[in-house]
């Protein structure tokens, strides 16, 4: 496929789909040509069948008579745990509470003057007991594990789950603390200087995954 | 087409607050913004959080407080940091030692973030300029309260929504208040339109030069204002006499139950404390519905942790 910047593989563009360029697919462009190389390993369609992947292994392991509930890590895996809310919710029946983690305040990078440009505190709304609940923790890309130790510690301070589950849109590898996903949506090796992009409709208007 | 890079974050470099008059608009935003993260700290079962562990904070108070002191120990305490106490009556101040030589003196013990209230205008700068240690404003004389006028316009936005054309009228000793300058500086930089009001002997001199209205008279501005923030008659700052008596005082600008029956029916009702009842308010108006007092305490705990957290932030990152 040929676009007017050259031999890349927009996967996903609308042009593709039904002939005429979005808003979504030239910010899509402006990206290409910033950043030069860039590959899409997940569009719409495949998001969209990863979550529903995830969603009926996290249904299949549920233990009876227990209830679930989804928290998702700022920001993206506050959307995905939305989206996620909302399948489990249509599977089972009945609702499912969905939250969203703020854990800026638990990083460990914090005092480090190596740490990443200055963090953003920002609000943490959950909006229900965690006590006695199987919370599935979810955030985008599962790379070095930080963000999940963070995340762990700051739910353990608000109660005590019955069980702590992750699941991730992607696992790109490189991990540097002893910490898995129980649910994958897709699994990538990306190299160390890689940038693993997940991007959403809500935030980015629209659904891709690209490795830059 | 420009790719719209939306609402790109401030970089918070400040080490030390000293004053709101310095800060611009966006930066007092983002502080608002960062406390608004650290309300929820306050009411789950673990009421603490870890992005101050190890670091030591001094409170270096000159002056009695009660609500910023013990605000500050609480909200520092809920960062996880180590707090020392610092009161004039029992330290050696009273033997003679200057400030800075007890500063520095504190700063050699391992502090990191320094909190200090001061009778003298400017002495938050000073030390300032003369530790490492982060430096926080919690009063200088008549200068400024930063954090103070941080949870005033905090306390505003979260009710009103926000600062923006919403006017308000600080009533009483305005000469003698810190408070009154601080909310000035932050309540005028978001947009607000502010109102002085009290008689002419407790207005500060050069009061033209800034960006205020001034109003002698309660009567004429209660219909009109959105909120209203009664102030202290502070005695123990004032020589002479500013007003014949304090009925008389009270009688005209005291915020009664008979004025706010003429204020709008949604007017926000503030004080800093500590509230003179009977003289500068009514009981029935401190406690009553329109009364935001003690929201204005709760504010302040969830203001200083931000402060705190972006002073220290500010600091780590520019070593």
């Amino acid at each position: 496929m040929k676009t007017p910047f050259g031999k890349t593989s927009p996967g996903n563009l609308a042009f593709v789909r039904n002939g005429c360029y979005t808003l979504a697919d030239f910010r899509v462009f402006l990206r290409l040509r910033l950043s030069g190389i860039m590959t899409v390993i997940l569009n719409r369609e495949q998001i969209e069948q990863a979550l529903d992947e995830v969603t009926a292994q996290i249904i299949a392991d549920a233990p009876e008579g227990v209830d679930l509930a989804v928290i998702g890590i700022r920001s993206r895996g506050e959307i995905l745990a939305q989206r996620l809310a909302s399948l489990l919710a249509k599977r089972l029946g009945k609702d499912v509470p969905c939250g969203t983690l703020d854990i800026t305040l638990y990083r460990d990078d914090l005092n480090s003057p190596h740490g990443d440009s200055q963090p953003q505190v920002r609000t943490t709304e959950i909006g229900f007991n965690i006590d006695a609940k199987v919370i599935i923790l979810v955030d985008d890309v599962l790379y070095t594990g930080r963000s999940t130790r963070a995340a762990m510690d700051a739910l353990i301070d608000l109660g005590r789950p019955e069980a702590v589950r992750l699941a991730v849109l992607i696992d790109r590898g490189g991990r540097e603390l002893p910490i898995q996903a129980d649910y994958i949506g897709h699994k990538t090796d990306a190299a160390p200087g890689q940038l693993v992009q997940v991007n959403l409709v809500e935030s980015d208007g629209t659904d891709q995954v690209v490795i830059e | 087409m420009a790719i719209r890079k939306k609402n790109k974050p401030l970089t918070w470099n400040r080490k030390h607050l000293l004053g709101l008059r310095e800060l611009s608009s966006e930066e007092i935003k983002f502080i608002l913004d960062t406390a608004e993260g650290f309300e929820e700290i306050s009411t789950r079962s673990v009421k603490k959080a870890p992005p101050l562990r190890g670091k030591v904070v001094v409170n270096l108070f000159f002056e009695d407080s009660t609500r910023t002191r013990n605000s500050f120990v609480l909200a520092a305490s809920r960062l996880s940091a180590d707090i020392i106490e610092f009161t004039m009556k029992t330290s050696s101040v009273s033997k003679g030692e200057t400030l800075l030589d007890t500063a520095r003196n504190m700063e050699a013990m391992g502090t990191d973030i320094v909190v200090i209230r001061h009778g003298a205008g400017g002495a938050a700068k000073l030390l300032s300029r003369n530790i490492d240690s982060c430096v926080i404003n919690a009063g200088d004389g008549f200068c400024e309260h930063p954090t103070q006028g941080l949870l005033d316009v905090y306390t505003i936005r979260k009710i009103k929504g926000t600062l923006e054309g919403v006017k308000i009228a600080i009533v009483g000793d305005i000469a003698h208040s810190r408070v009154a300058r601080s909310d000035l500086w932050a309540m005028t930089k978001l947009g607000a339109e502010v109102t002085f009001v009290g008689p002419p002997t407790l207005m500060p001199a050069g009061v033209e030069q800034l960006p205020v209205s001034v109003s002698y008279s309660l009567d004429e501005v209660i219909e009109k204002v959105d909120v209203i923030n009664m102030l202290r008659i502070q005695f123990e700052r004032i020589g002479g006499n500013p007003f014949p008596s304090i009925r008389e005082y009270s009688h005209y600008f005291g915020l009664t139950v008979e004025r706010m029956k003429r204020a709008k029916p949604d007017i926000l009702v503030m004080h800093p404390g500590p509230i003179n009842r009977g003289l500068e308010m009514e009981s029935e108006v401190a406690d009553g519905q329109n009364s935001v007092i003690l929201e204005q305490v709760k504010n302040g705990l969830a203001v200083r942790m931000a402060v705190l957290f972006l002073v220290n932030q500010a600091a780590a990152q520019s070593h």
